[in-house]
């Protein structure tokens, strides 16, 4: 069994708005191990990305806190370290790319400056070193033509190209940990299949744990070996890939399976999960699901289920209709 | 990262008051306390100058020599001047006029600009290139030396120093027209392209209720911020002009033109009390309008955060 | 016996591209380049293609919310490209649109009841006293409650601002829907809820649609008929059916299988295409396809391959299909 890379312990990441205090990231744990991927998955608002920003420490506060909580990377707590020990940390052990990779990069620098710039600050490589190293990242992610490339500026590259680019850099220091935040969202399905080929290819080569989020259980499915769901703010289901697509027991997890078309499978119609994601300002202290479920019981209403083993031993589910207080009613 | 992404607004209760983008707006402003005082500032000021001088005991064509050029007292509260004209007086009815002048020559601003900048960002093509090129004329024109040489038009023709504020306030509003409507045009050019502008197409709707009911009042928040500023420059505009003898001249009083006195040697270093307070109130005044702008500005943000 | 509602005939829309300070015309991005097909009276055809191909501006052009450069769009057998300003407006109830994005496609400071109702009333198809009535009749039958007349669309999710603009169409009572990615920007369990609500309309109302979609598992479950774009170019056309179980264009094939998913046991042979989709302005000659294609041969670069009808009703434009 793989070695534990990263720990979250009971995180709790709140936002503090004219509303109220919306707890983003309410009372989560999860594991990341050696060498795995595993995809946080989620709709919008679940506190996916916040969860990923925190392990970055790059959630703004204000009007962001860390309530509570510890994130272990190789058993130091990332909350408690200091601005420069954590810069150090960031991009060197732990890289992010993100959705949307225009944004990310800076468009009056070339690509070649913005990918030797991390070599140069991290691994005190000189120009030439970097260079060289910088020509071999971006061969790597699958770019052909490399030196043009190296020269040329982010407006001239396609949206595929941009984010493999993003992945050149954050590959740049060989980090132990990538966090992919909705790596392929913005792209064209035949690119993001690309992308995907990219990561797995990246991940055989150079053993690196990936942590993917995504909304799209299409993209858990051909990426995951551990799937970790989220619904408003909380995990509500964990389990490896296998064992979540063949036995998936939190409702919300059967829903979202079911809701999705499927190609070559024909549905009369399309199972629907009804209402909306719940207002994520002061939500209780009961299931946050339990308005949406179609096996809502009294309990669900009142009181917040466990996340706990019900079965196979790293399949974690937090519902009552697997626990004793629930089966009694 | 914003909160919006984390926060899908959700269904709400149905006991809850309809949260109207003018009424958050409002909620917005309330909070924001600099842009409060210096809305609070503006409200008495306002006060003072329109109600302040009924309670005055002076006319303000009151010479009395007798008084003249007598510092702060019990009497008279900010001294006189050397005409023995209550200095108190002058300055509200001054700021009657300075604050007019502010007003209505903005809302000829307004009018022209928002027109203009609606006309031509709604039919573009030749309408808006003719429209742009007269904007930037006016642009490229000087303006402080076209005021002044109007100015100096208006003493020649000997007009009537009463009337010659109407013609002040036409000119500055005439004058500073442009910016307002570029930033009115740029914004119906950027609703254009939304998709609920493209829906009143699909849906068929007649023009003018595109124009009225669906581009002004998202094009109004601007036009509010921007007009408040102009406000500020127009009062700026004013006291410069008067200052120089050409806009607002004696005997009607304003802040401009008291501060004159501060050009005489004599009156500048022995009788402060001649050119400070309306050089306080126009100072004073101008900020307050100012943070009442940039409170606007937050308040009013188009994308209309909760 | 089937109607043709909507026939489009070689159509084609450039947009022009303008440079230097005179601004002259010194290129094209042909969006749409010369596509042909027809949409039958009560059925449901779905667009697929990726960004830039097209699709959109079909949508678009085939309301004339774009003006064509060149060919024709017949709706109902006449041409609503030459009709004048008036005449267009009075057309405009019987074909309706639903935009992609819920949040721009909503005007911020109307309310939700005045939105919906605002054409009904401009139009005067219904009397001022009655067109509440009719709002919220319509937003009943779009799963919107009573309470929500007054409200503002800043108040509503995704989901319901998508509800909100399928009323707003749906009240003008059209015989043609295009729904323009109405469910690519919504969560996976609100979009379920608005293709059940989609296909419930198209059955209750009998209205045509034209559904375009990136997601073709989307447009597989919600469309008869399916054409696949590629550039500006129809390159397939067929029965769902048909489309799905014998794909003959390598385009339609590899748009297939770069779908993820949701079933981690699956092992597919997966066709991964080279290379970035081309720009429109600027596309490759012969078959526009064949920078990416893997089967792609010399007479590919050389000779547009014809759209042909391959077997009945199955349209495909490659030269070794």
């Amino acid at each position: 069994m793989a070695k534990d890379l990263v720990e979250f312990k009971n995180l709790e990441t709140h936002f503090h708005t004219s509303a109220g205090i919306v707890k983003a990231v309410d009372d989560v744990s999860f594991t990341i191990r050696e060498g795995e991927t595993l995809c946080v998955v989620g709709e919008s608002g679940c506190g996916k990305s916040v969860t990923a920003m925190s392990l970055m420490r790059l959630v703004e506060m204000p009007p962001g806190r860390h309530a509570g909580g510890e994130i272990l990377f190789e058993g130091k707590d990332l909350l408690k370290l200091s601005k420069r020990e954590m810069s150090r940390i960031r991009g060197n052990e732990i890289a992010m790319i993100f959705q949307e990779p225009m944004s990310s990069l800076n468009p009056v620098l070339t690509i070649g400056e913005q990918i030797t710039e991390p070599l140069a600050l991290h691994l005190l490589l000189d120009r030439k070193a970097a260079k060289k190293r910088a020509i071999e990242l971006i061969t790597l992610v699958g770019i052909p033509r490399a030196e043009e490339i190296f020269h040329s500026y982010p407006h001239e590259l396609s949206g595929g190209m941009r984010q493999r680019i993003m992945i050149a850099i954050a590959l740049s220091c060989d980090p132990k940990l990538l966090i992919a935040d909705e790596p392929t969202t913005a792209l064209d399905v035949t690119i993001q299949a690309q992308i995907l080929d990219l990561m797995r290819d990246i991940k055989r080569k150079l053993n690196t744990s990936i942590m993917l989020i995504t909304h799209d259980l299409g993209v858990v499915a051909e990426m995951a070996d551990f799937v970790v769901v989220m619904y408003a703010g909380k995990v509500i289901e964990e389990a490896p890939v296998l064992e979540i697509f063949k036995d998936p027991q939190h409702p919300y997890t059967k829903g979202l399976l079911k809701a999705k078309p499927i190609i070559n499978e024909k549905k009369e119609r399309l199972y629907s999960i009804p209402g909306q994601v719940p207002n994520p300002v002061d939500l209780g202290d009961n299931c946050h699901f339990h308005d949406r479920c179609e096996f809502c019981m009294d309990i669900c209403r009142t009181k917040l289920p466990p996340l706990r083993v019900h079965g196979d031993h790293n399949h974690k589910t937090a519902c009552w209709l697997y626990e004793e207080e629930g089966k009694a009613q | 990262m914003s909160i919006e992404q984390t926060a899908p607004i959700t269904k709400t209760p149905k006991a809850q008051k309809v949260a109207s983008p003018w009424r958050s707006a409002i909620r917005k402003f309330a909070k924001n306390k600099l842009a409060l005082l210096g809305l609070i500032i503006m409200i008495i000021m306002i006060l003072i100058c329109s109600f302040g001088p009924l309670f005055s005991p002076y006319n303000i064509y009151d010479y009395d020599y007798t008084v003249k050029n007598k510092a702060p007292n019990a009497s008279h509260w900010l001294g006189t001047d050397k005409f023995g004209r209550d200095i108190l007086l002058r300055t509200m009815l001054a700021g009657r006029i300075s604050l007019m002048v502010g007003l209505v020559s903005t809302a000829i601003a307004v009018v022209i600009g928002a027109t203009l900048g609606a006309v031509s960002g709604f039919y573009r093509g030749w309408t808006d290139t003719i429209t742009m090129r007269m904007a930037d004329i006016f642009l490229a024109l000087p303006t402080l030396p076209i005021l002044i040489t109007m100015g100096a038009i208006l003493s020649d023709l000997k007009v009537d120093p009463s009337k010659r504020i109407y013609f002040l306030m036409l000119m500055i509003g005439v004058l500073s027209w442009v910016s307002l409507a570029r930033l009115v045009r740029g914004q119906i050019l950027t609703l254009r392209e939304q998709e609920f502008m493209q829906a009143t197409e699909a849906l068929g709707l007649r023009d003018r209720r595109k124009i009225f009911r669906h581009l002004m009042p998202n094009t109004i928040p601007i036009i509010i911020v921007s007009a408040t500023l102009l406000v500020a420059g127009a009062i700026l505009f004013e006291s410069a002009l008067s200052f120089l003898g050409i806009g607002v001249v004696p005997p009607t009083p304003s802040w401009g033109n008291m501060i004159t006195a501060a050009n005489s040697l004599i009156d500048f270093r022995k009788r402060p009390w001649i050119w400070i307070p309306p050089g306080m109130c126009i100072l004073i005044t101008v900020t307050a309008i100012n943070l009442i702008g940039d409170g606007l500005r937050d308040a009013l943000d188009p994308k209309m955060k909760k | 016996m089937t109607e043709t509602l909507i026939q489009v005939d070689n159509l084609k829309k450039y947009f022009p591209i303008t440079g230097g300070i005179l601004q002259r015309v010194v290129g094209n991005v042909k969006a749409v380049d010369g596509v042909s097909f027809h949409i039958n009276k009560g059925e449901s055809f779905g667009l697929v293609g990726e960004s830039g191909c097209g699709k959109s501006t079909i949508g678009r052009t085939l309301l004339r919310l774009n003006d064509k450069t060149e060919g024709k769009v017949l709706f109902k057998g006449e041409d609503i490209h030459s009709y004048s300003k008036e005449k267009l407006r009075s057309m405009r109830p019987k074909m309706q649109i639903v935009f992609q994005d819920p949040y721009s496609s909503l005007n911020p400071r109307i309310k939700v009841g005045e939105a919906i109702g605002e054409a009904l009333l401009d139009h005067g198809l219904v009397s001022p006293r009655d067109v509440k009535q009719r709002v919220l009749e319509t937003m009943r039958i779009c799963g919107l409650a009573d309470y929500q007349y007054d409200r503002y669309p800043h108040e509503f999710s995704g989901g319901q601002r998508q509800r909100i603009g399928i009323a707003r169409a749906l009240i003008m009572n059209p015989e043609f829907i295009v729904a323009d990615e109405p469910v690519s920007a919504l969560d996976v369990s609100i979009q379920a809820q608005i293709i059940n609500l989609l296909s419930d309309l198209q059955r209750e109302k009998n209205l045509t649609y034209l559904f375009i979609s990136h997601d073709l598992s989307v447009v597989e479950h919600l469309c008869n008929r399916v054409g696949v774009m590629y550039l500006g170019s129809m390159v397939e056309l067929a029965d769902t059916e048909e489309l799905f179980s014998h794909p003959l264009h390598p385009y339609t094939k590899a748009l297939m299988s770069a779908i993820p998913i949701p079933d981690p046991t699956l092992k597919r042979e997966r066709i991964i295409l080279k290379g970035d989709i081309p720009s429109p302005a600027n596309p490759p000659s012969g078959c526009k396809f064949h920078t990416r294609c893997p089967i792609a041969a010399d007479i590919c670069k050389q000779a547009n391959p014809e759209y042909r009808e391959v077997r009945k009703g199955h349209f495909v434009a490659c030269h070794f299909a």
